[in-house]
């Protein structure tokens, strides 16, 4: 086996699913938010809801047309780079991802076309469905790969028999505890995310002072939904933290900086680990807190590194850094949302720039919260590919050149940095053109190759570009 | 439940053959123009259902992977440059249906995206199976080529071949769903790609008995076999008579049915193995207790759904694109 091809392997994978998972994340709540707005739509007939749809509409294809090529690479790679990891626990992993791909991805696919293409060409209540149906679809997506993946991290359920993973118990495997905390940090993540790009566009077109009536639904929807969901998602943060302390206590460590035992334990707040002497340089920490985060008392013993043999330790300050990040963005967040919700129920909240400016600037917050959560569940589980069981460097296709990883990573990078590039711009182009009101642009002025439903804006979008 | 899995696979590989395949074989004759009218209407033709088209790929992918892991692990690892360029290929045709109408002066690039894309994903396609009919160099259990084990002349034919397929079956497919001048350029190209398709077929056929290739062994041991190429004359002779007259409805299907031949003589001279000569279908198999849980939930239920989904899709863009087609 090839180190150089198992180095590259891994950046490889990191690099790809790193650029999978934004788009997910996003269209997992952007689908959730305009079922909604279909649905206020019908309920209570107001335009300003069908506007807002058009408009999430049209940035939600961009980012669902690219959540799904670079998926079609995830399940493919597996077996490309990873063929020992797929074959071994192909058992257990493949059945998962079938079922994600039978109850997820084609009705995804198929209701997605109907909800760019068909709404001339089916009933209101069809199109709310198809709406919900990608909705939906997009939950079971980020149901299966959280079951998938946290097998992976507490592998239960199985025997090993001829070097193979078999399964054997379906039902530990599906509701593992794990999967019921971390599935929920994963969809509140994406409904996050979603929110808060919607309320930062709102905070935008207030800060330009565009579609005012709109960007103030978008702003107060955005807000206090994230306000309703930021304290769920620390607690379950906190129930994530509860199971890797209590399964993985090496990745546990490594995040809480702790290379030797303690009792009773402190907490490190900041520092830098330093591998080598395995000791942090400019910590600072609070004594006692470690126990009480760790097991709820003032007195109990918590394993530092230096207990675990040296082969075992994961890399130290990748977790230990994004795990700091990702809790970082979510008081962040938090404090916005917050302060948000309660200046827009009083109805003051176009009065305060600043705060405005804030919420704009924050929408890169939870996409960098959902990608540093990842790193540190994924980076902390090294040098384990399934934990306890498999290791990364054993995982890997015995007979994978480094030429060959070379190539492959060089093509994506590309490939990746190329659609990224335009996917951005196109996006961005769309933010600001902005919302089109039904009555804006005369109906002789629409272009006839598009859908009604689109065709006002278009029209803008032609002349403004001046086609 | 190992026949079941092997028949949903069977199925699936067919499906995606079909749809992704007439899909695939438009975007390529999209390149072959330049009449904007033209292209308006053959975009028109796909776009709404090109995303569920290729989601038989990844389904087909993870039912091996699930019901028959050792196989997976093994062609994907294998297969790795071409399934590199496969997915590149896949990835920037498929984000030109989101792009290409929000483009302005960039427009050609998500053009030839789309044209490029749709080439090179056929064309890889169809030299792996090339490379699977005339056998993968795998020593026990492993696979032993290297980098480019699966090149071969052979190979290469194979994917040329699968291009002139494809884009036959795009052709049909933009009869049924077009008028005007769009679907008279497809009825001049028919003839054409289906002569194309003939000499290929041809190439194969002798090529197989020059190199003596263990495939044509079993043809002759399994005479019944034969039953497979004649439907398939049968088709096609349907074929020159449709678009003979004309007949808008006819030709697609008929197509479909050569693949369908060509699928199933395929097939069935593999079998029992999965990859030729090395892996029997039983083999490959995963435990008992893996496609069971497959069977009783997405076997059983949510496969008929898809195929429901798929019908739907269909149902609702049914119907001859308009002259004013739509994004
Ligand atoms: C199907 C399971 C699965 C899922 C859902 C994810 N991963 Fe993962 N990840 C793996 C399965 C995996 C893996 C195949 O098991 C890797 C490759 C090598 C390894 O050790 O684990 C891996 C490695 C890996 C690494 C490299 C770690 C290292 O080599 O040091 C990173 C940074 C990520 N992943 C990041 C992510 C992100 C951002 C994800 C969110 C979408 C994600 N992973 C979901
Ligand atoms: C190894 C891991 C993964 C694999 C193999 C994978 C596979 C795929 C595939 C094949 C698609 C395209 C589906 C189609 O054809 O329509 C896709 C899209 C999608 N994936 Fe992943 N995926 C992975 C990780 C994730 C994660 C971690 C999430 C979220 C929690 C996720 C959520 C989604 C969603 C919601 C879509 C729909 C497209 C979109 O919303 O942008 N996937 N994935
Ligand atoms: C502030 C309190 C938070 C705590 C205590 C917390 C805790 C954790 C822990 C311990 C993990 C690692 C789980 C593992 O190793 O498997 C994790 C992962 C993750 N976190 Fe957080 N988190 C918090 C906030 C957030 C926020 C605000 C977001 C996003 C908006 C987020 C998104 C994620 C994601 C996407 C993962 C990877 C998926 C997973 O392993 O479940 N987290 N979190």
């Amino acid at each position: 086996m090839d180190s150089a091809a198992l180095f590259l392997s891994r950046i490889q994978f990191a690099f790809t699913i790193s650029f999978h998972i934004i788009f997910p994340a996003f269209s997992i709540g952007l689908a959730a938010w305009l079922t909604v707005l279909e649905a206020l739509h019908l309920r209570t007939g107001r335009s300003a809801y069908r506007v807002l749809f058009d408009f999430w509409l049209k940035i939600f294809g961009v980012a669902f047309g690219m959540g799904v090529v670079s998926g079609i690479v995830m399940a493919f790679q597996l077996g490309m780079n990873w063929s020992v990891l797929s074959r071994m626990s192909g058992p257990i992993q493949g059945p998962l991802l079938s079922y994600e791909t039978f109850t997820a991805f084609m009705l995804e696919a198929t209701f997605f076309g109907v909800l760019i293409f068909g709404r001339p060409r089916v009933p209101p209540w069809f199109y709310l469905f198809s709406t919900a149906m990608v909705a939906l679809g997009t939950t079971f997506s980020a149901f299966w790969i959280m079951v998938n993946n946290s097998w992976m991290q507490a592998p239960v359920g199985y025997v090993v028999e001829k070097g193979i993973f078999v399964p054997n118990d379906w039902t530990a495997i599906n509701f593992s505890p794990v999967v019921w905390v971390r599935f929920p940090h994963m969809l509140l993540a994406a409904y996050l995310t979603g929110a808060f790009c919607v309320a930062a566009t709102g905070a935008w077109y207030l800060l330009r002072g565009r579609f005012m009536a709109e960007a103030k639904i978008m702003l107060r929807m955005g807000l206090c939904l994230a306000a309703l969901l930021m304290p769920i998602q620390l607690f379950i943060g906190h129930l994530a933290g509860d199971y890797v302390h209590d399964r993985q206590p090496e990745k546990f460590a490594a995040i809480e900086g702790r290379w030797h035992d303690e009792q009773p334990a402190s907490e490190v707040l900041v520092a830098i680990p330093d591998e080598a002497s395995a000791s942090n340089k400019y910590a600072i920490s609070i004594p006692v807190l470690g126990s009480l985060i760790g097991s709820m008392s003032f007195d109990s013993k918590e394993v530092g590194l230096t207990s675990f043999p040296r082969q075992d330790w994961p890399p130290v300050l990748i977790p230990f850094f994004t795990f700091r990040i990702m809790v970082g963005c979510g008081l962040i967040m938090l404090a916005l949302a917050f302060i948000g919700s309660y200046l827009s129920l009083t109805r003051r909240i176009g009065r305060y720039r600043l705060f405005l400016w804030a919420t704009f600037l924050s929408f890169p917050l939870p996409f960098i919260a959902t990608w540093t959560g990842w790193f540190t569940a994924e980076v902390g589980r090294q040098p384990w590919a399934v934990y306890g069981l498999l290791r990364t460097a054993d995982a890997m296709t015995p007979l994978l050149t480094a030429e060959a990883a070379v190539i492959s990573l060089v093509i994506f990078a590309i490939v990746y940095t190329f659609i990224f590039s335009f996917g951005i711009f196109y996006i961005y182009r769309l933010m600001r053109t902005g919302l089109v009101r039904p009555m804006v642009t005369p109906a002789s002025a629409a272009v006839p190759n598009r859908p009604l439903s689109l065709a006002g804006e278009d029209a803008r979008l032609l002349a403004e570009a001046g086609e | 439940m190992v026949t079941y899995w092997v028949s949903l696979l069977a199925i699936s590989i067919l499906l995606y053959v079909l749809l992704d395949g007439f899909d695939l074989g438009i975007g390529i004759l999209f390149g072959l123009t330049r009449n904007e009218a033209r292209r308006h209407a053959m975009w028109g033709a796909v776009a709404p259902i090109w995303d569920g088209n290729e989601t038989w790929l990844v389904v087909t992918a993870v039912i091996l992977w699930g019901a028959f892991p050792a196989v997976y692990a093994m062609l994907m690892s294998a297969f790795y440059l071409p399934l590199v360029v496969m997915l590149s290929a896949l990835i920037l045709r498929g984000v030109a249906f989101e792009f290409r109408y929000k483009a302005e002066r960039m427009r050609w690039i998500w053009d030839f995206s789309f044209f490029g894309g749709s080439l090179v994903a056929t064309f890889v396609q169809g030299m792996t199976v090339g490379a699977l009919v005339e056998g993968l160099p795998i020593t026990s259990g492993q696979y032993t080529g290297g980098d480019f084990g699966w090149f071969s002349p052979f190979a290469v034919l194979c994917g040329v071949g699968l291009c002139f397929g494809y884009t036959l079956l795009g052709a049909c497919w933009l009869i049924r769903k077009c008028d005007g001048v769009v679907k008279a350029a497809a009825y001049r190209q028919v003839p054409y790609l289906s002569i194309g398709l003939l000499v290929f077929l041809i190439a194969v056929f002798s090529f197989a008995l020059a190199e003596n290739l263990q495939i044509m062994h079993r043809w002759i041991e399994r005479p019944y076999l034969l039953f497979f190429p004649a439907i398939a004359a049968l088709a096609a002779i349907v074929l020159a008579i449709s678009v003979e007259r004309h007949r808008d409805g006819l030709p697609f299907y008929m197509v479909a049915l050569i693949f369908l031949s060509a699928f199933g003589t395929l097939a069935i001279s593999f079998w029992p193995y999965m990859i030729p000569y090395v892996i029997t279908v039983e083999e490959a198999a995963a435990p008992h207790s893996s496609l069971a849980f497959m069977f009783w939930g997405e076997g059983l239920f949510v496969y008929p759904l898809m195929l429901i989904y798929t019908v739907i899709s269909y149902r609702v863009f049914r119907g001859k694109v308009r002259a004013t087609p739509m994004h």
